[in-house]
């Protein structure tokens, strides 16, 4: 197994773009899936770890994570659809308000 | 081991490459495709890793359900594109170096560390595999699981609860 470093490394560099995807993008929906790459560049991290170390909780939070991941995507996609019927527009920047 | 650091590189590059096109491209269905992309090389990465289960719930959890969930909801919004808002000038820069900030910090935390896990561990065979997984997520982490379906109830009322029209 390469050291454990690398692929840390590399978990870094796919945290920094999906933080940098919710910076950067207006559009609501690719902010979400830069969301789950940082959500899945932690999940390497815990993978690696868990070879590193020979633990298998790793593997179990990543499960763990997974789940809350799905729970999230059908949450926020569903607050996406519900501001689409009212707003008509899910320009990141035209949601100012509170109410609807 | 050149073997094994020529297959990383190549991988890895195909996991950033895809990363940044996501981040970079105009249309959101190509984004969510380059997405995919990124989600099946982190599996073989997890495949590398001795993580079998994961690394097919990987494909089946996120590049299969919650990516159709996605193409689902940005065809049925027609939110392929979104127009050019005119944003602050100052935006894109700052974030950039945000960004940079962030990269050089968990980058000094890492080598400040860098010795943590470097000795390596030898595993058994059966790491990793559905058998393990499954005797440790039903015996230590039994209530955590429970949770989670706690959870993916919420979830799911909320969805219907949120997505429901307003008529009585």
């Amino acid at each position: 197994m390469l050291p454990v470093i690398y692929y840390i490394g590399l978990s870094a560099v796919l945290f920094t773009i999906g933080a940098l995807g919710v910076l950067i993008r207006h559009n609501p929906i690719v902010i979400f899936m830069s969301v789950e790459l940082m959500l899945n560049s932690a999940n390497l991290a815990f993978v690696a770890y868990a070879r590193a170390f020979g633990e298998l909780s790793g593997q179990i939070f990543v499960f763990f994570v997974m789940t809350v991941a799905a729970a999230e995507v059908a949450v926020g996609l569903a607050l996406i659809v519900a501001i689409f019927r009212s707003k008509h527009s899910i320009d990141i920047d035209q949601m100012n308000t509170l109410k609807g | 081991m050149t073997g094994n650091l020529i297959l990383f590189i190549i991988l890895a590059g195909v996991a950033v490459g895809s990363a940044l096109a996501m981040m970079f491209s105009r249309n959101a269905i190509y984004a969510a495709l380059f997405l995919i992309l990124n989600f099946i090389t982190v599996a073989l990465f997890y495949l590398i890793l001795d993580a079998p289960f994961i690394a097919i719930s990987q494909v089946t959890v996120y590049a299969g359900a919650i990516m159709v969930l996605f193409l689902f909801v940005i065809m049925l919004l027609g939110a392929e594109q979104t127009g050019r808002t005119p944003s602050r000038w100052w935006y894109q820069p700052v974030s950039l170096f945000l960004g940079v900030v962030l990269l050089v910090e968990i980058a000094i935390i890492l080598f400040s560390q860098s010795g943590v896990g470097s000795a390596s561990v030898e595993v058994p065979s059966t790491f990793g595999s559905p058998l393990a997984i499954g005797e440790l997520l039903f015996t230590r982490y039994l209530l955590p699981f429970e949770a989670t379906s706690i959870l993916l109830l919420a979830a799911m009322v909320g969805a219907i609860v949120m997505t429901r029209g307003e008529k009585k």
